[in-house]
Order: C-alpha cells, then structure tokens, then sequence
C-alpha cells in the first residue's frame, strides 16, 4: 500500500477551486460578513495576506513541510471490512484524520492560519473550542510558532472533555471557561469575537471551523480540503475508481468541506453531512442545523441556523461536543440549496452504536464526532447494498471521549473500568449488534451522558 | 421625507449642546418595566433613546448589557414588544430609534419590520452588525418607509470606509470611541475625538454621535464638546440592574442618570 502518488502537490490550495465564494464571501445567497464595523479591517487585512499567502511558494514550501514533518501527512486510507460487514456489506473506508498529530483534523488549518498569524506580524492568537480539538490544535500551533494562545470553551464542554482542558493548558495555553448562554461552543465564540474585537491590534482570532465572516469560511476550507484532495486520489490509485459516496460529520462543517471538496465536481459522488441528531430531531433536542433549522444570520455569517420566531438562536443538544453547535458553515448551506449534497441527522444512540462497533471490529476508537460519520455509512451501505464502495472521514480519535463513552455503556469510571461490563458487543456480522435499545439501556444504567 | 434624526440632532446643535441618547433593552426586568425606565429617561432629558431589541448572541455588548438582555431574551420578548416601546418613547415625547442584531428584523422580515416601525413612530434602525455592504435590503425597505439608518464607524475604519459607510447613513453615524464592546469606562481616550474629527472631515453633512463607555456627567460634557450626541448605555442598564426588578425604583434612577447625564450635554467641555 503506497501513498507515494498522493504525496501533496506544492499548489495543492489552488487545485480547480469551487466557483464559490464570491470575491465578499458569498456562497450563493450564504456567508458575508455581519460584524462589526470594528473587526472589518481586520478581516479585511486577513483577507488579503491570506490571499498573497497561498500563491507564495515561499509559504506553500514551509505549510507542506510542517504537514509533512509535523502533523504527519498524508493521512493514510484504511479499508474496514470487519466494521464493514454492518454496513449491508458495502466497502467502507476511513480517511484517517485521527492519526494526525494532536488527534484530528483541526491542525490541518490551524497550522495555515497561525503561519498566516505570524505573516500579519501579531503575537497573540485566540480561539473557541467545543470539543477542544480546535483548542489543542491551537494551543499546539502557538507554542510551535511561540505565539501566545488564549483559548474561549463553553464551561460545559470544559466538563465534557476535561482531558483536552488539560492538554491545552500543558501546551501553554490560557483556558477560559465561558460561563454565558448555554455554557457551549457558540458562547464560546461570542466571548472570542468580544475579545478579538478589544485586542485586535495585536492579536488573530484562529477561527476553528467553515463558519463565521468572510474569509474564514474559504480559508478554512482551502486549508481542510487536503483532506479530500488526498483521499481522492488514495480511492483512485488502489480501487480506480471514485468512490460511491464521500460521509463525514458535520458541526460547523470543516472536516467535512476538507473531504467534499475535491469531490464537488464529480458528480456521480454523492455527498452526505451527518449532523447531530442528539435525542431526535423531532424531540427539539439536536443539532441538526440543515435538517431541523432555517436560514438566517449568526456569528457573521448568513446559513442555516437552529432558531425560533424572535431570531433567538436556540441553544442545541448532542453527545458529541464537537458538533453541539447551532449554526452551520455556510458552503453546506449552499451545497444544500443547490442539492450537491445531503444531509442527514443521526442520533446519540446511533452514533454511539457505531463508535462501539468501530472499537469492537477494527481496534479503532473514534472520536464521537466521527461516530456521527460511521453512523451514516451503517445506514447508507444498507441502502446501496454489497457493490457500494463508501468513503468517510475519521474526524477525529477517541480518547477525549473515554470518559463520555465509559458512561454511556455503563463502564464506570473512565479510569476503573469493569471487565466485561456493559458493552457487550462480540461483533457477528447480524444486524445492528449493539441495539438501539441496548445502547439507551447502557445510557441509562451509566446515568445521562 | 425628512429624517427625525437629523432634525432632533440640527435641533439640539442650534442650541449650542449635544444630544443625549440613552440606550435601554426592552423587556428588563419586564417589558413594562423597560418601557417605564424609558419614558423616565425622556422625561429627565433623554432626546433619543435607542430601544434595544433583546438578542441571544451580543457579541458587541459587555457584561452588563448581556445579563439584562438574557433576561428578556429568556421571557421570550420579540418584536411586538419592541414596537410597543418604541410607541410609548415617541408619546413620551422623544425620537425612538431601534437598536438591533440583525437576525431577529430578518426573522420578523424586513420590509415588514419596515412598515412597522414607521407605523410605531420609529425613526430607523441603528445596526450594530449590519455593515452598509450586507444591508441591501433594508436600504431599500427603509427608503420606502422613509426611516433612518445609522451604521458604525470604528476607531480601525480606514478613510475609504468612513466615506462609504456614512455615505450609506441617514440620520447620524455612530462612532464607536474604541475598540471594545459596551461597557463603562473611566476615561473615554482621545481616539474618539479622532474619530470624529477623520468622519467629519469625509462626511461634512451627517450629525457624528460618539457611544460605547460613557457613564457620567463629566464623560458627556467631555464627548458633547466634540460630537453631535453622546450615547450612554451601559449605565442605564446597571442603574436598572441595580433596582433588582424593582419597576419603580429602576425607572427613577433611570430618570436621575438621565437629568445628571443632560447637565453633561449642555456644560460642554471645548475640544
Ligand atoms: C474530531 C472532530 N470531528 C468533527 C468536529 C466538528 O467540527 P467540523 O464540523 O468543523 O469538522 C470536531 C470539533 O471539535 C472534532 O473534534
């Protein structure tokens, strides 16, 4: 198995890009910028050294070396047969973005936009987190490049994901726990923007997703796509084909831009975003943007949101704190509208059906996020039968999520787990080995998540 | 076709002073109560007030804006009751201007929220996180119904952006004394002052009214020597928050912030 085909081209930002966004950040009726007049120099300014930045072979040289060197790239491209045969007996295989360097696929941008940092001459970057993969990453690219790093997360999701709390503040990082609103990633990226827009003279916001004002959502996108131009190529060079469909877990959106990309002008590749489906989307309680939302403005950006009749954003529910947000990038809102792409929400049940099952069948533990991915190939593979051939992105690895999970089965503690406790799922190639049911009696058991 | 921003402001100008514009979030600690707290502004000197429309995400207001607002904002106050408030301030005898994110008059829909506001007396809209480039719709809705639009200006807006952002205001501009979100300050610096004079200078015409930080008597005679309004918000709302829900009580000391604050305005400090 050799990657030597996809190692990165040098120009591999400016490969056929999209025909969007429009010179102002429009995806069709989607994105622009709705900040304040304070912050629009600064977008401006990002704008356009970040548009020097990916023509510059001198940056392009040194973006390639550290994927190379330091997150570890190109990802490899793992088929999973075992977890496969659960999958209606389709072909899956995972774009492993876990096996990056600090466990996701958030330090494919993160790298970009601290260089971008550093070109604009500031000393201080901030960001939110959800999960606090975007805030590792961070934390990680700041003391790379010593840069001082503040970083905003939801005092929620600082219980949540305790261990990534710790790992930022080991890297150096400052961790603000934010305790306004629902505690949660949109909190966290009010009290971002309030900060970035006292600080702005000397401090970047390293946005952590295809959300937000212009430029972040194609910056961010051009620094994800990697992804998918990677993978693109991997599929073809072993299978000679493309695949069937390209899955991956949407939030705000990036890793799945970063895989859909490449793909966007094949069209007989059917796209599809897994969104939080928390409890159900007909339970209120998810964050499924696109499915169980509507259009409308927040953090600077037009797209679908979760909001009621006032325009009050409403707060959303998942297990997974890396998708517990309610808004969505807006290239997703377009790819929607235009019908490149689809999007489905899948359940906390489900997903963690799938991440039990992935654990269990190939020895990988996936971070809940992508479990919301898996989830969808279980359901697609079934739909398309033995000869699909499914490709989905591994966001993210597990070990963030042990606590979480450990609850959810009815493992006890994360550090003391019982042997033999709870999830039971010696993988037969039936259908649906860990129940629905089962996995909400193991919920249950284990008390709420 | 006339703008009731301009008016009021060439009014106050006349009479060798500067404006006094109070901001107030309708629905703390009820809507009643916000509204009572309003007309006590006007009737102790308040010539605009700007009536805030609760919103769930302020990423432009401090501490102690968002903890009123969540308390609307969790009461389920919407644009009915915004409207209400904007009727009592224009009978009390002031000019109500709507202050408000973007997304709730896009939920209401704009050219609704037009007609309504024109309907209710309003003068027009002040957008904190609408920039002139994004606001082609409520430009046009606010032509037809003949309201203002007063968008910010920024102590980081480049000259080419003060000449179109006032270009694309009625009313007034409002300038932001610094980089930062609402809240008091002790001192309001001397960038203000440059902003204000860099806005006049590319925009000889429009009314400049100087918000974000101001909370006393002294602060308004110093910003009244050099801009056309002074915009106090935040210290109308801790004067509120510090009544406890009380109604009566928040709304007498939002009428004694008030009459201190329009001594400031008249006692102005030359620049
Ligand atoms: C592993 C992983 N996957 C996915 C996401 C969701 O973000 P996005 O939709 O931007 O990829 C996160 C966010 O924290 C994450 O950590």
């Amino acid at each position: 198995m050799t990657t030597s085909a996809v190692s990165p081209p040098e120009d591999r930002l400016e490969p056929p890009r999209p025909s969007w966004p429009d010179a102002t950040g429009h995806f069709g009726v989607f994105g622009g910028r709705f900040v304040p007049e304070a912050l629009v120099a600064a977008l401006d300014e990002l704008t356009e050294a970040y548009r020097a930045m990916r023509v510059d072979p001198a940056f392009l040289a040194e973006f390639a070396q550290l994927q190379r060197d330091y997150t570890g790239r190109p990802s490899p491209l793992t088929e999973v047969p075992r977890f496969a045969e659960h999958c209606g007996g389709a072909r899956v295989l995972l774009k492993r973005e876990d096996l990056n360097h600090t466990g996701s696929h958030k330090i494919n941008n993160v790298l970009g936009q601290a260089l971008l940092t550093r070109r604009i001459g500031k000393q201080r970057v901030i960001a939110e987190t959800g999960a606090g993969q975007h805030g590792v990453a961070t934390a990680t690219a700041a003391a790379l490049l010593g840069l001082s790093c503040t970083v905003y997360m939801g005092e929620e999701d600082t219980r949540r994901q305790a261990l990534n709390v710790a790992r930022m503040r080991l890297l150096g990082a400052e961790v603000v726990p934010v305790t306004t609103g629902s505690r949660t990633l949109k909190d966290a990226i009010n009290e971002a923007f309030r900060d970035w827009v006292t600080n702005v003279e000397t401090t970047n916001y390293v946005f952590g997703t295809v959300a937000g004002p212009h430029p972040f959502p194609e910056m961010v996108r051009d620094f994800q796509r990697v992804i998918g131009d990677e993978a693109r190529a991997q599929v073809l060079e072993r299978e000679g084909r493309l695949p069937d469909a390209v899955l991956a877990c949407v939030g705000g959106g990036s890793n799945a831009i970063g895989i859909f990309t490449a793909f966007v002008p094949d069209e007989g590749v059917r796209l599809l975003g897994l969104e939080a489906g928390g409890d159900g989307v007909e339970s209120g309680r998810h964050a499924a943007t696109i499915t169980g939302g509507s259009p409308g403005v927040l953090h600077g950006a037009r797209s679908y949101l979760l909001q009621d009749d006032n325009g009050q954003t409403v707060e959303s529910h998942s297990i997974s704190a890396g998708l517990d947000y309610p808004g969505v990038g807006p290239e997703h809102s377009h790819l929607h509208d235009i019908g490149r792409a689809e999007y489905r929400p899948v359940t906390d049940a489900e997903a963690m059906e799938a991440f039990a099952l992935l654990c269990r069948t190939e020895g990988i533990i996936p971070a809940i996020e992508s479990a919301h991915a898996l989830a969808g190939a279980m359901r697609l593979g079934r739909e398309l039968g033995p000869d699909a051939l499914l490709l989905a992105n591994l966001s993210g690895r597990g070990d963030k999520d042990v606590e979480t999970a450990s609850r959810w089965f009815g493992l006890g503690d994360a550090g003391h787990v019982e042997p033999g406790a709870g999830m039971d799922t010696d993988q037969r190639p039936t259908e649906g080995a860990v129940s629905n049911d089962e996995a909400v009696a193991g919920r249950e058991a284990g008390g709420a998540a | 076709m006339s703008s009731h921003l301009a008016e009021v402001l060439a009014g106050t100008k006349a009479h060798g002073r500067a404006a006094l514009i109070a901001y107030l979030p309708v629905g703390y600690p009820s809507v009643e109560g916000s509204i009572a707290a309003m007309v006590a502004a006007v009737e102790n000197g308040a010539d605009v007030v700007e009536v805030g429309v609760p919103y769930s995400d302020p990423g432009m207001d401090g501490p102690v804006i968002q903890q009123a607002v969540d308390v609307a904002v969790r009461a389920g106050v919407g644009m009915r009751d915004v409207l209400r408030a904007v009727e009592a301030v224009a009978d009390a005898g002031a000019v109500p201007v709507v202050m408000t994110y973007w997304n709730p008059v896009e939920r209401y829909g704009v050219d609704r929220f037009a007609a309504d506001l024109a309907a209710a007396g309003g003068a027009g809209t002040i957008t904190p996180d609408l920039i002139p480039e994004e606001a082609g719709p409520w430009l046009a809705a606010a032509e037809e119904h003949d309201l203002d639009r007063v968008f910010l200006v920024a102590p980081s807006s480049t000259d080419a952006r003060l000449a179109s952002t006032t270009a694309a205001c009625r009313g007034f501009v409002y300038a932001a004394s610094t980089m930062g979100v609402t809240g008091t300050r002790a001192t309001v610096g001397d960038a203000a002052e440059r902003l204000v004079g860099r806005t006049r200078a590319v925009a000889p015409g429009l009314a400049v009214c100087v918000g974000l930080g101001v909370s006393d008597a002294a602060q308004a005679a110093q910003v009244a020597g050099f801009a056309d309004g002074v915009i106090v918000g935040s210290a109308f709302v801790r004067t509120v928050l510090d009544a406890d829900g009380d109604v009566q009580r928040g709304a007498a000391a939002a009428g004694r912030l008030a009459a201190e604050l329009a001594t400031g305005v008249r006692d102005r400090v030359p620049a």
